[in-house]
């Protein structure tokens, strides 16, 4: 797709942020922010068992507590919402059993949080008071605390309908990976698993649901990743028109993908805003977001790599076995993605993987930033360096030798993605990209630097990783731009930043096609009501979807403004430029129209026709519809020391090499890439989500679970390389995952670098220093 | 249910006086009854750092104070950071310029958390900077802007002579 190259002056600045002057002020509207007269406050009766059945529920003396409203369980939600569980919006033949969460337990609570009950009171605190006693009746049943013994015979059921813990189960493969093994000079196996973490944005969940009787409708506001997904959800549990349900999302507080989903509590507020007729505030506490927001990342893989005696990859196998958690509310996506992620920027001529997804009672587990792309390049950097190892080759060599060729693109992988299309890579030059990151951290001097710490008695490792990202996926995204008779222009679309400054990108877009100053844009998002489809911030897919819509929308109206002025001043609209406002004729400074005259112009006076064929208004909206991925690369090289007396890493140096196509603004990509690498860091090497034998969540907050600080993320040196994607009118990539999805392969690897003086092998993430530690010992005995 | 007590604090150079419960920590204060929603909870729990606040100059975590211990006190908040005229601090513009916040939601405790810093330091190195930030979590950002934000910030208020 070409011909409209989105050349100007704003698409690639630096600027600074449209939206940072209220946020750095404290006038930022974050949903806690938001206060409706009469607003009352909910607070939610959450399973203490990882899975019991609920025999009752007695909230007589909750409701006893004055400045309590209401107690509702699942017995007093409308028939609907009580009836049907949560909508699957992303069904897969796959799922054999696709087990949705009810709005509120009924008979049977399937994790630690799972919410039974809700109270509404005066005040947050009274809520809480009365949550605290209502009492419910739960017979504990035996719970299922890990994936693998999930799926092992004797495992006890994680829902007691269930006969079995195998919640989906499909092959991934191409090639002939049996004859691949059969020839292979060299097979190396291994057992990876990557453990569970969160995405713990820094503002929790939050929501009001406010009832309007006098419409009979409901307003949600919502902390979210994209209000028209909660849309769906409201409609499919209540009986209501589309004209009765708006969804607004005000400023978000970080997301990283859970917050896109569609959960319980949001439902159970609109029922009680109904019931009581007030609006019903509830913001998740921090121990909440523990055991109430989904996760991501436990995964074990089995995996046989076969490779020639240069090191040549002929194939891969295995089995990966992923953990759903409770329920199945992002369906198979995470462990397809984490699948196809695998083979990377690698030419793997056979690749079969059997995929099992296991239920579990914990937290269910939905796209956390990198959506199962880390665990997949994880396990293929991670067999490389020991091929590597066993062949005596150099790791960066050994990769260099597999490489897919830039002559090579679009490289069809062989794989068929969720959506049934062929996994294609679009565009990228990966010999470069990690050739540049090679040349960035002086990888040739490494050797040198080793040896001379190693004479020292310090331990330094590098660590190279990989990865191909897809991105931009569909179905689709908005924008409506629209020239007000004022001549002020506003952008509005579906997507919904969480961070990633969709005000500021969106207006770029839309000021090089209005000859305006981004400024002179308003980008209005987070609302139902202003666009009519959305889905939403989420996969590292704004800027290609929304973006690209934005462009071709600005297209239109710019042409229409032309079409009127042009009609207006008598002239073709080919001699007419935009430029600060005005429609202006070439080379003749006197003959221009202002954006408000030809605004008015265009909305015709009443008892005048408009001429034939003209819609009234400047306005257009389009929605991308993009026809599969485009797919991002990146390399990363980690220089760490690791302390042997006491397990600490200190990352010396980290390189980032970044292709994520045409940058819109290199400011704004670089801040995702290095807070994308610092979420990496913390999955690498901090944060453990931690359960008893009975799926008792033991890490609760944060002092148990540790999230990097500025003292744990070093400086990270970002470079770019950009290949356009051929695949939207703008060329861009997503840009907001990459980080995260390649920094664990690398830092872990440079961390078995620096031990291999004593043969440690990792196949794990994370690695803390205790289990460092471990591992040493584990080693010399 | 429980006992009502009087606070009169100052916020920001502005006198407020309120009727609260004694549980009722400072962050709820600030925000729910004097309105002022730019301070945030992120954790509850006294970690994360969002909710820092300055009483009587010194950053406090504004979850882990009670409303009624704040009695007699001067705050600043976030809302108070701006120079007199509304033109953002060296600090907050530099964090503008840096691109040192993204979804902002942190930003408001770790601007105070430096403004003392820079009071108290006015020539802090990277690593001095990074250990005082390390009382606030960002998941965004990855520090790396922050800290560059807060260098510039420091070299320019240098410039004019430490006048703030």
């Amino acid at each position: 797709m070409s011909g409209h190259p989105a050349t100007g002056q704003w698409f690639g600045a630096g600027v600074r942020r449209v939206e940072d002057p209220a946020l750095l002020a404290g006038k930022g509207c974050f949903v806690d922010d938001i206060h409706l007269p009469g607003t009352l406050h909910a607070a939610f009766v959450r399973s203490p068992h990882a899975h019991a059945r609920v025999k009752g529920i007695d909230a007589a003396a909750a409701r006893a507590l004055e400045g309590v409203h209401a107690v509702i369980s699942a017995a007093d939600l409308p028939d609907t919402a009580r009836t049907k569980r949560l909508p699957l919006f992303v069904p897969n033949p796959a799922m054999t059993q696709p087990l949705m969460p009810h709005v509120l337990a009924r008979e049977e609570v399937s994790f630690v949080g799972e919410a039974v009950a809700l109270v509404v009171a005066e005040s947050r605190a009274i809520a809480e008071d009365a949550a605290a006693l209502v009492a419910v009746d739960y017979e504990p049943l035996p719970a299922v605390n890990d994936c693998l013994a999930a799926i092992a015979p004797a495992s006890p059921a994680a829902h007691i309908n269930s006969s079995s813990n195998i919640a989906a189960r499909f092959p991934i493969a191409y090639g002939d990976a049996e004859k691949a093994f059969a020839a292979a000079p060299h097979v190396f196996r291994e057992h990876f698993y990557l453990h569970r973490g969160g995405a713990f944005f820094m503002e929790t969940r939050g929501a009001i649901a406010q009832y309007e009787p006098q419409k009979d409708a409901v307003t949600l506001y919502v902390s979210s990743q994209g209000p028209h997904t909660h849309k769906r959800g409201l409609l499919e549990l209540f009986d209501f028109g589309e004209e009765q349900i708006r969804v607004i999302t005000p400023d978000v507080g970080g997301g990283f993908g859970p917050k896109s989903g569609f959960y319980p509590e949001y439902p159970a507020l609109v029922a009680a805003a109904m019931k009581l007729r007030r609006p019903v505030k509830w913001i998740e506490d921090r121990r909440e977001n523990f055991v109430a927001s989904n996760q991501e990342r436990d995964q074990h893989w089995d995996l046989e790599l076969a490779v020639a005696k240069d090191g040549k990859i002929l194939g891969l196998r295995g089995r990966m076995v992923h953990e759903a958690g409770a329920y199945m509310s992002h369906g198979v996506v995470t462990p397809w993605i984490s699948a196809c992620t695998a083979p990377g920027p690698y030419v793997i001529p056979a690749y079969k993987l059997d995929v099992v997804v296991a239920f579990t009672n914990k937290i269910t587990v939905t796209p956390v930033r990198g959506a199962g792309r880390p665990q997949g390049v994880f396990v293929m950097e991670r067999l490389l360096d020991r091929v590597a190892r066993a062949l005596k080759l150099d790791p960066a060599e050994l990769r260099r030798r597999n490489l897919i060729g830039p002559e090579q693109m679009p490289y069809a992988v062989g794989l068929i993605f969720r959506d049934g299309k062929p996994v294609t890579y679009d565009s990228g030059d990966y010999p470069a990209c990690q050739a540049k990151a090679l040349a960035a951290i002086d990888y040739a001097g490494f050797a040198a630097r080793q040896d001379k710490a190693r004479a020292e008695g310090r331990y330094l490792g590098i660590g190279i990783s990989n990865s191909v990202e897809g991105t931009g996926l569909g179905p689709h995204e908005g924008a409506t731009i629209r020239i007000a008779s004022n001549g002020k222009i506003t952008l509005f679309t579906g997507a919904t930043p969480q961070g990633q400054g969709h005000k500021t990108t969106y207006a770029q877009i839309a000021a090089d096609q209005l000859g305006v100053d981004i400024r002179d844009i308003t980008v209005v998002t987070g609302d139902t009501s202003v666009i009519a489809y959305g889905v939403g911030t989420v996969a590292s897919r704004s800027a290609v979807n929304a973006g690209s819509a934005t462009h071709l929308a600005a297209i239109e109206v710019a042409k229409k403004v032309k079409r009127i002025a042009a009609d207006m001043m008598e002239v073709a609209p080919e001699d007419l430029v935009l430029e600060g406002g005005f429609a202006k004729v070439r080379g003749v400074p006197d003959m221009k129209k202002s954006f408000r005259e030809i605004a008015v112009r265009s909305l015709g006076m009443p008892g005048f026709a408009l001429p034939a064929g003209t819609q009234p208004g400047l306005e257009n909206t389009t929605y991308f519809t993009p026809e599969r991925a485009t797919y991002a690369n990146n390399t990363h090289v980690a220089e760490v020391e690791v302390d042997t007396g006491t397990g600490e890493v200190r990352i010396l140096r980290y390189v980032v090499v970044h292709d994520c196509g045409r940058v819109i603004n290199p400011l704004l990509i670089e801040g995702q890439v290095v807070g994308g690498v610092a979420h990496g860091i913390g999955n690498a090497l901090l944060e453990r989500m931690v359960y008893d034998e009975n799926a008792q969540p033991l890490s609760m907050n944060f002092g148990e679970y540790l999230l990097p600080l500025a003292t744990d993320v070093p400086r990270i040196e970002v470079h770019h390389i950009e290949s356009p994607s051929p695949l939207n009118p703008l060329g861009v990539k997503g840009a907001g995952e990459g980080g995260t999805i390649t920094a664990i392969a690398a830092i872990v690897g440079a961390i078995e670098d620096a031990l291999a003086p004593f043969g440690v092998r990792i196949t794990e993430a994370p690695v803390t220093p205790q289990r460092i530690i471990e591992l040493i010992e584990a080693a010399k005995s | 249910m429980s006992e009502i007590r009087r606070v009169a604090v100052t916020v920001n150079g502005k006198a407020y006086e309120r009727s609260v419960e004694p549980r009722m920590s400072l962050g709820d204060f600030l925000r729910h009854e004097l309105e002022l929603t730019g301070t945030h909870l992120g954790c509850e729990h006294g970690v994360c750092g969002a909710c820092t606040v300055l009483v009587n100059g010194l950053s406090v975590r504004a979850c882990l104070m009670l409303a009624v211990q704040a009695q007699g006190q001067e705050i600043t908040t976030v809302e108070g950071l701006a120079r007199a005229d509304g033109a953002l601090s060296p600090l907050q513009q530099a964090f503008w310029e840096k691109h040192a916040l993204q979804c902002g939601f942190c930003t408001p405790g770790i601007l105070c958390t430096l403004t003392e810093l820079l009071r108290d330091n006015p020539d802090p190195s990277e690593a001095e900077i990074r250990a005082t930030l390390s009382g606030n979590i960002c998941r965004c950002t990855g520090y790396q802007a922050i800290v560059d934000a807060t260098l510039l910030a420091a070299e320019r208020m240098r410039g004019e002579g430490g006048a703030r």
